[in-house]
């Protein structure tokens, strides 16, 4: 039956009407599609108030001046440079503990392991240690570092329990940037007689070293962030150190550190400046959300280069 | 793609026309070495596990065999008196059941959230919004849970005040939605993980019997995805029962069974990080504390190899 013969009233009767069912349906689907994005909103809508209201609060303090100054009159006025300062050295210390440590175990772990029982135990032991309460991980390093291995309170104990505890993100970034890399590259380079760490190092290794560096970016952000860990291993409450100085602690000696400052001018410091506290977390908050973002900019900006 | 490989021989330096097919000793040995440090590394993340355990356990152990101690009275008495002068008591029951209590609840109110949003991203949102909203979910997962704390000790508890009437901001309800809002980003991305793992086949089957989106939703994808759901949700409960600063400064300081969602309460976690500093060193107080540490250690071992059974299952099964 060829169009034309159709007359105007057969187009009109054969033309799709909805059924009371197709009805339903829509009507559940663009239900079930709002409900399902409220939940979403639900999750995020709120945070961006609190933070807008965190950030106005702490308006007042939010200068160069809070950042590079000591804090005065028992904590209830002045910066935080001594606390910024003693995170720095945490986080890079306790860098590099882990960044090795950690390349090197997923190195193994994506390029030498094979698929047995001794493996899997590394995997689960892995998960496990990324599992393990924040407050656990500052008894072992009060138990081990402070004690057992006689470094005291120090930047150093407290660094050698952040680095471990930061060892699993590390970890994981580390293999997924290596297993992003084709297996049919190494089995190139492979074919033409190279050893395996040959392999690693020229091929596995320059393919993925970016993505390697975001997640040493990553572990950053989650070690500037820890409180329970340093609180009990190497941070204190407060310490005097000339303002700006970029090299005022020793590594035996303890320092204050941003996430622990928040802490004690919340809940242990009576009539603090109101804006200090906002001021604290805000200057917290914002360095490791930057750290983040970088992180993720780097990967989308990898993710859009990459060729294969 | 080959290339793609001699390019990357040749910035390196290690083109493969430069590999000797004889290598001197040195560089084999230096290999050889390298491989080695690699391999400890490796097992480095077994020894480290077994170091917290060993070390924690080596700090809490003497405490089995003081007069004040019995682990009977440990693991089910709610009287925690650790600096009583007359009478010691070490029960951490109330602390058990204010960790549990404050886990569950902010389960209760992290699930439906986490678990919508997992399908919000995964099927119905378009691309450019998803990957706004996976950033967007990253970021809230990075939060430091000190800010967390202070989010609830100043905000939270204003608003709690407001709504219930309560005398106190700081309680049980305060911390279950900080821990809910912290640990609603891992239940999305292991969540949107386990949805993007079910075959794009089940969705085509569904969509050519001419199912809707939500339909496919609810008859497919989430019987498909549950365990992958489910391992979310554990490790969800994981991040809710190990988490200290934001307990420690939203729920209150008393040691007590909650009654009520407004009680206030005190959690293992937060108990650990409260007495730890006052508690002096090598006490009987402070090797209690210590094995409260075992105790998390053991509850959150636990939570985590059932969710890699869970998701070992998922992928035995694909």
């Amino acid at each position: 039956m060829s169009e034309q013969l159709l007359t105007q009233t057969t187009v009109d009767k054969l033309r799709f009407t909805k059924t009371s069912m197709t009805v339903r349906n829509e009507q559940t689907q663009s239900f079930a599609k709002w409900i399902f994005c409220a939940m979403s909103l639900a999750m995020i809508v709120p945070l961006f108030l609190i933070i807008t209201y965190l950030v106005y609060h702490a308006a007042p303090s939010l200068n160069w001046e809070f950042l590079t100054t000591l804090p005065k009159n028992g904590m209830r006025e002045g910066g935080i440079w001594p606390a910024f300062l003693g995170t720095i050295y945490l986080v890079v210390i306790s860098l590099a503990i882990a960044a090795p440590i950690g390349i090197l175990a997923a190195i193994y772990l994506n390029e030498y392991a094979k698929d047995n029982w001794f493996n899997r135990i590394i995997n689960l032991a892995v998960i496990n240690l990324a599992g393990v309460p924040s407050i656990v991980h500052a008894l072992f390093g009060l138990g081990a570092f402070v004690y057992a291995a006689n470094f005291g309170y120090s930047i150093l104990s407290a660094s050698m329990t952040l680095s471990i505890m930061t060892l699993p993100v590390i970890i994981a970034s580390t293999r997924e940037a290596l297993m992003s890399v084709p297996m049919s590259f190494r089995e190139a380079c492979w074919n033409t007689g190279a050893t395996r760490w040959q392999t690693i190092r020229a091929v596995v290794l320059p393919n993925s070293i970016s993505g390697i560096l975001t997640g040493v970016i990553l572990q950053v952000s989650r070690a500037a962030g820890e409180t329970a860990p340093v609180m009990f291993t190497g941070a204190v409450f407060y310490k005097v150190i000339k303002g700006g100085d970029l090299f005022a602690y020793n590594l035996n000696e303890q320092c204050m550190a941003l996430s622990m400052h928040l802490y004690t001018v919340t809940t242990q410091v009576p009539n603090v400046k109101e804006s200090i506290p906002y001021a604290t977390a805000v200057m917290l908050l914002g360095s490791v959300l930057i750290v983040n973002a970088t992180a993720i900019a780097l990967r989308s900006w990898l993710r859009n280069r990459k060729k294969w | 793609m080959n290339s793609e490989i001699v390019m990357n021989n040749e910035t390196t330096g290690v083109g493969s026309g430069r590999i000797r097919a004889k290598r001197s000793l040195l560089s084999v040995s230096l290999e050889k070495l390298l491989e080695l440090i690699i391999r400890l590394s490796g097992v480095s993340a077994i020894l480290f596990v077994l170091a917290i355990f060993f070390f924690v356990f080596r700090e809490a152990i003497p405490i089995t065999i003081s007069e004040h101690f019995s682990i009977k009275e440990f693991l089910t008495s709610i009287e925690w008196y650790p600096t009583s002068a007359v009478d010691i008591r070490y029960g951490t029951l109330a602390l058990t059941v204010g960790s549990l209590s404050i886990t569950f609840l902010s389960v209760l109110f992290a699930l439906p959230l986490g678990i919508g949003a997992a399908i919000y991203i995964s099927e119905f949102c378009g691309p450019k919004l998803k990957e706004a909203l996976k950033i967007t979910i990253e970021l809230l997962a990075a939060i430091p849970s000190v800010v967390w704390g202070f989010i609830g000790l100043t905000v939270m508890s204003k608003v709690i005040v407001a709504v219930t009437g309560a005398p106190l901001g700081v309680n049980l309800l305060n911390g279950s939605i900080i821990l809910a809002l912290m640990s609603v980003p891992i239940i999305v991305s292991i969540g949107e993980d386990a949805l993007k793992a079910v075959p794009d086949s089940f969705r085509e089957a569904a969509l050519a019997q001419g199912a809707t989106k939500w339909q496919i939703v609810y008859r497919v994808l989430l019987p498909a995805a549950k365990n992958g759901l489910l391992a979310a949700v554990l490790l969800g409960v994981g991040r809710a029962v190990g988490e200290t600063m934001a307990v420690l400064m939203a729920t209150g300081h008393a040691v007590a069974i909650p009654t009520s969602l407004v009680d206030p309460i005190r959690t293992l976690t937060a108990n650990i990080a409260a007495e730890l500093g006052e508690a002096p060193a090598k006490s009987d107080h402070y090797r209690v504390l210590f094995l409260t540490g075992i105790l998390l250690f053991i509850i959150t071992f636990a939570i985590n190899l059932i969710a890699d059974f869970v998701i070992r299952g998922v992928k035995g099964k694909k």
